[in-house]
């Protein structure tokens, strides 16, 4: 096991607030109204079919102090493309880590991107192709009887953005039921819309239990989705033992839970730069703010071993951004991935079968090193897989070669 | 100060303006201006471009119709998407009426939008025929230099180590993950109910062209009725 190297001169501040007064979140002052009581009153008036969170359930305290509940398993992966097409152990490591917890999920292919990432950049669609590629979506989920459980944040706030539309529309409603009804489909909201690392924080002492590295060394800064809890907030997990219930609590509850120190830094609001059209035709922008705004501040305040968040575009963003700001000398140079991979990794999983690790860019090797995970070994093992699916004796690797 | 549009009609520029005004979500995303401009402290965008969240909402407030016109030429692209500015104490939502404003400018093929998204064709391509946005094979150092070796070594390897992934649905390389056809079917029908095929005319006619022979095609023979508009 690696020693700590936590740098004196850095004090690493944590997530407890410097006040001794504790704030009460009260359900009365939340500026939005909780949708959830109009979408079931919807369905009592025939206007939809609400889909159940399947019990058991874990309940969340969320921004206002309502509960929001999460569901365990028997849970429908709404999948990202960002995830699955470029950073592809992202999504494995959720899937690992329903499979190591022993839950019932369903991965379908009766499932399209939310298609938000494309509705932000460019602009080319409109309110009601969004709608109906959501309702879609949650139709396909009903059928299969497992509940939605939404992989990327902008596909999550995307999709509690259309609730509240359909719910406050009724003309946008019975156009985007019309559209589904013509499919052949069911027309159905689900009860809760929940975001993985929602699941993640429900899960996280069982998380804890299969711990099998120490991680007490381990210093690591929370970049949070803005996409998670800047849209429609008031149902975001928000934890008054997690920075005094002031920021989500979602992400940092899990790496605590994990063993793992998560450190504070000042630029913690401010977005990864991913800006939807910019990191595909305008990266100048994101690799200025990703660097600029969030890693070097980050290194500078807090020295982290790892940038851990918990959506799509952030991984990319700040992950990618740091080869160029590298060239120049500037203070970079952390790995970032998923909380979901973190945990894996923390679990005992594959650094390259499961949290596939090769498809990052910024050098993970001695967070491994420091985790006490032999990267050198891990690679030759993966590369032993490679050699063999190229040869021919090995189609694919297999969900059963990595549990 | 001389208009940077004098070409354009007022008249021209009273209709875009309507068109974002009179959108279903314009009335929930604009409540006024408080001017404490929390809205650019928090905002990405505003520290690199000359951008003002801000300045969006207020002109839309004061019915600016000449400020909206220029915005939605030359400053709505600079946004972010990140919906930092949601702080907005009044309640409005900036990155919301950026997003109006963005498809105004779309459907009426505003010149400087084609300027904006030009390269961005080929992404609009891929979500809107495959259901998924970002694919596998997106990764290409020409594509992405400033990303380092590490994307070489990637599409390099990419059929294989596509392969070397344990969720079944991931064995794939031109979609981020295994999409049934009756579900693109799906969407493509969605595409031309809701007239966002359309749109993309305003935009690129031969792209347009392309995916609607594609659509055509793979919806013929589907039993779905993809008349339109819904």
């Amino acid at each position: 096991m690696a020693s700590t190297t936590l740098d004196p001169a850095i004090p690493v501040r944590g997530t407890t607030v410097e006040t001794t007064k504790r704030f009460s979140p009260d359900p009365s002052e939340a500026p939005e109204d909780d949708l959830r009581e109009a979408v079931l009153q919807l369905e009592r008036e025939g206007e939809w079919i609400v889909q159940r969170v399947p019990e058991p359930y874990y309940e969340a305290p969320t921004k206002y102090g309502l509960k929001k509940k999460i569901p365990y398993q028997r849970t429908w992966h709404h999948k990202s493309c960002g995830q699955c097409g470029h950073i592809p152990g992202y999504s494995t490591s959720i899937f690992w880590l329903n499979r190591v917890l022993g839950y019932d999920y369903f991965d379908p292919r009766d499932q399209t991107s939310c298609t938000a990432w494309n509705y932000y950049a460019s602009a080319t669609s409109n309110q009601a192709a969004q709608a109906a590629v959501a309702m879609r979506n949650f139709a396909a989920a009903y059928e299969t009887g497992y509940f939605p459980l939404i992989h990327c944040g902008t596909s999550f706030g995307h999709y509690k953005e259309v609730r509240h539309e359909l719910v406050h529309n009724h003309a946008l409603r019975r156009q985007v039921r019309a559209m589904i009804e013509r499919l052949g489909r069911p027309f159905v909201m689900p009860e809760e819309i929940v975001h993985y690392s929602e699941w993640m924080y429900a899960v996280r002492d069982q998380l804890q239990e299969r711990v099998v590295l120490d991680l007490s060394p381990i210093v690591s800064t929370v970049h949070p989705a803005c996409h998670y809890y800047k849209l429609q907030s008031g149902d975001a997990i928000y934890d008054p033992e997690i920075y005094g219930g002031q920021r989500t609590a979602v992400v940092t509850g899990v790496v605590q839970a994990l063993g793992a120190q998560v450190a504070d830094y000042s630029t913690w609001f401010d977005c990864c730069g991913f800006g939807f059209r910019h990191i595909l035709v305008q990266r100048d922008f994101t690799r200025s703010f990703a660097t600029l705004r969030k890693i070097e501040v980050m290194k500078n305040e807090a020295n982290p071993d790892v940038v851990l968040t918990h959506d799509t575009g952030c991984v990319t963003s700040l992950d990618k951004s740091q080869f160029a700001a590298q060239a120049h000398g500037k203070n970079v140079g952390v790995p970032v991935m998923s909380e979901s991979q973190f945990a894996a990794l923390a679990m005992g999983a594959h650094p390259f079968r499961v949290a596939q690790l090769h498809w990052h860019s910024t050098d993970y090797r001695p967070l491994l090193a420091k985790m006490g995970i032999d990267a050198e070994q891990a690679w030759s093992e993966f590369q032993s897989d490679v050699k063999q699916i190229e040869a021919g004796t090995m189609d694919y690797l297999t969900w059963e070669s990595v549990l | 100060m001389a208009s940077t549009y004098a070409d354009v009609s007022q008249d021209e520029k009273a209709r875009l303006f309507r068109q974002v005004t009179q959108d279903a979500r314009f009335d929930t995303y604009l409540y006024g201006c408080y001017e404490c401009g929390i809205c650019v402290a928090a905002c990405p965008s505003a520290r690199f471009y000359d951008f003002s969240p801000r300045k969006i909402a207020q002109a839309l407030a004061r019915e600016d119709v000449e400020l909206v016109y220029e915005q939605m030429n030359d400053d709505v692209w600079n946004c972010s998407q990140c919906f930092s500015c949601l702080r907005c104490p009044r309640g409005n939502n900036p990155g919301g009426l950026i997003t109006i404003m963005r498809e105004v400018a779309v459907n009426n093929g505003l010149r400087t939008t084609k300027e904006a998204l030009a390269g961005y064709t080929r992404i609009i391509y891929k979500i809107m025929t495959t259901g998924t946005q970002v694919s596998p094979d997106m990764l290409q150092e020409d594509a992405f230099p400033d990303w380092g070796p590490q994307v070489k070594e990637v599409a390099d390897h990419l059929a294989v180590w596509r392969r070397a992934l344990p969720p079944e649905t991931m064995h794939t390389t031109a979609l981020s993950w295994q999409v049934e056809e009756r579900t693109m079917r799906e969407l493509y029908a969605i595409w031309k109910w809701t007239g966002t095929l359309d749109m993309i005319a305003q935009l690129d006619e031969g792209l347009h062209d392309i995916m609607e022979e594609v659509m055509d095609d793979a919806l013929e023979d589907s039993g779905i009725d993809a008349a339109g508009p819904l």
